[in-house]
């Protein structure tokens, strides 16, 4: 377990990862993967059961999957430091030859990618199918996943939720990142969702509420609550609230960083709120 | 000319069940999705023997694709169900993100395929899937014959690793193959040597094909008939050295011209061995209403059609 100050000195160094990584090559997605960083860090650093050495079936630890594969950045930055391959990787993000692709893929071998994402609505799915196999495989371990709350617009959730609710796939935790930005604005003037924990429990679904998504203590707290229900005959779903670009605070409360990289001034003034805590890559 | 017999008249999409009720038996990381066609693909024996082995979807094709791409990360060889329609077009970027790109090992096996659907017309009867799928990176593309072939088809894609689609269809046609045949993907089957002129068919065609040969011999006209069940990827060696021997070629499929098997060996013979060549398919065109015998006669995809081809291309050859 590691200590509430290691958790937070983790996160600040991912979010000057993330921020360096999409000013280098000017393109990349820093609003969502800064609102997910303390979900990824307590995810990786304190909730899932993992081996040390990726394999692709992942048999006997905890599986991850991102859907909304866009924030590609705060993924590429935990798995390097969690181990997954080397940090200095991240510096060949969305560049010709890398295994860092500008969406997730299995496709150059990159250790911790199990499924190509990024063409929205399709992770929930693949996250079943994994589950299913766990159960198959009488793998007591949990499926996780992540989905952007835009992303639900995608038809296929719809199918992928009414299937878990149907058929008791109580061991997938889904979390919803309920920032309410999408590219074309707030999600509830794009295609409004209403209320998402509501659509889930019609659906057959416990749901559970974080209130607050970017505290690691409260995200650490819901999560562990959502594991003390699985295997209980319903899929759980876990709607985060998150602060779009957290962390750094031109970017906050707007989707205008959706895609969006800073420019050297602005890197500048991102990175002095927050300062190097693990080293730079 | 060589003689080819009708054990009796089976739909191939019965192939693929019983060659489902097979790999049931034999291999334990098969695992079957249908999307509410349990009875239209044949895998009610499956089923019954392999309950915790078989995901009914409902009639959700995505999220089929999704959970058999799912699947294969724990291990499993996930062959999915439904119509050729709604196995490929309805779910194109489910099959590319997940499936193709991805590098699953998902089997993606598509009945009622074509014309030969018949009654339900149009919007069920895809003539552009062997085109979708075969543009897709890593994807392998088979189209069965009759009955024994689809069945020894199911059995052999179960041991090739990588994405596969498996089309087939819904009528009853001549069972002509043999019963213990074993199936090589990507290698194509000669089924008659001849000389003046190549047949090179696919699918339901292939019987066809046979037809249409026997009739050209009474009028003096020697056909080579090449079975291509594999058209990605295609037995290019067999079919050069027999175009390289004949001169011609006629092309037979149960789907467009446009991005068919017509065109995958047009591609070939322009690299190797430029030639005159006839195609038997559809011409960028639906189907409609009608019985499988009306709809290959109206489409001018029946051994008549295949025996006007020929003439056609010997014609063009001189």
């Amino acid at each position: 377990m590691a200590s509430q100050h290691d958790l937070e000195k983790i996160t600040t160094q991912v979010r000057r990862d993330i921020v360096r990584m999409v000013h280098k090559v000017d393109s990349g997605h820093p609003g969502g993967s800064l609102g997910c960083t303390e979900f990824f860090v307590a995810l990786y650093f304190e909730l899932m059961e993992l081996h040390g050495k990726f394999s692709m079936d992942g048999i006997g630890e905890d599986l991850f999957f991102l859907s909304n594969g866009h924030i590609s950045p705060v993924y590429y930055s935990v798995l390097a430091r969690k181990g997954y391959f080397p940090l200095e990787e991240l510096n060949t993000f969305r560049m010709l030859n890398s295994r860092l692709q500008g969406h997730p893929t299995t496709h150059e071998g990159l250790p911790g990618v199990r499924i190509a994402s990024g063409s929205l609505g399709q992770g929930m799915s693949v996250a079943i199918g994994a589950a299913l196999a766990k159960k198959l495989n009488k793998d007591k371990h949990i499926v996780y996943s992540l989905h952007g709350d835009g992303e639900l617009q995608e038809g296929q959730n719809w199918e992928a939720i009414m299937y878990a609710g149907s058929k008791k796939v109580d061991n997938l935790i889904a979390t919803i990142d309920r920032n309410s930005q999408q590219i074309d604005g707030n999600t509830e003037d794009v295609m409004a969702l209403g209320d998402v924990g509501a659509k889930f429990k019609a659906f057959g679904w416990d749901v559970l509420e974080l209130e607050n998504g970017n505290d690691l203590q409260a995200i650490i707290k819901t999560l562990s609550e959502a594991k003390s229900r699985i295997g209980k005959g319903k899929p759980v779903c876990v709607i985060m609230h998150t602060v779009m670009g957290h962390g750094v605070d031109f970017m906050m409360h707007t989707h205008a960083w959706h895609g969006k990289a800073p420019n050297d001034e602005q890197l500048q003034r991102a990175l002095a709120q927050n300062q190097e805590t693990l080293g730079d890559y | 000319m060589r003689k080819y017999t009708d054990q009796g008249k089976k739909d191939t999409r019965s192939g693929f069940g019983a060659g489902m009720t097979e790999l049931g038996r034999k291999n334990p990381k098969v695992v079957s999705l249908c999307a509410d066609l349990v009875g239209s693909l044949k895998i009610e024996q499956f089923i019954e023997e392999n309950p915790d082995r078989f995901f009914q979807v409902g009639i959700a094709e995505a999220n089929m694709m999704g959970i058999a791409a799912g699947l294969t990360i724990g291990g499993y060889i996930p062959f999915t169900g439904t119509f050729a329609n709604f196995s490929t077009g309805r779910v194109y970027d489910q099959i590319r993100q997940s499936i193709a790109y991805s590098g699953k090992n998902v089997k993606i096996c598509a009945s009622h395929a074509g014309l030969t659907l018949g009654e339900d017309g149009a919007t069920h009867q895809i003539l552009e899937d062997i085109g979708l799928m075969k543009m897709l990176p890593g994807m392998t593309v088979i189209n069965t014959c009759d009955f024994n072939q689809t069945k020894a088809a199911t059995l052999a894609i179960a041991d090739h690793e990588g994405p596969v689609y498996l089309r087939f269809g819904r009528p009853k046609v001549p069972n002509f193959t043999d019963p213990d045949q074993e199936f090589h993907i990507g290698k194509a089957v000669m089924l008659n040597e001849g000389k003046d002129v190549t047949i090179v068919a696919t699918g339901h065609l292939v019987w066809e094909a046979l037809q249409a040969a026997e009739t050209l011999e009474q009028e003096g006209i020697s056909a080579e008939v090449i079975n291509i069940h594999t058209i990605k990827p295609l037995d290019e060696n067999t079919l050069l050295a027999s175009v390289r021997k004949t001169g011609c070629v006629v092309t037979c499929e149960e789907h467009n011209y446009l991005g068919g098997l017509g065109e995958s060996v047009a591609r070939t013979l322009t690299l190797h061995h430029p030639a005159p060549q006839e195609f038997v398919a559809t011409r960028d065109t639906f189907g409609e209403s009608g019985t499988a015998e009306q709809l290959m006669e109206k489409y001018g995809l029946d051994n008549k059609a295949i025996r006007k081809a020929v003439l056609q291309v010997l014609k063009r050859k001189a």
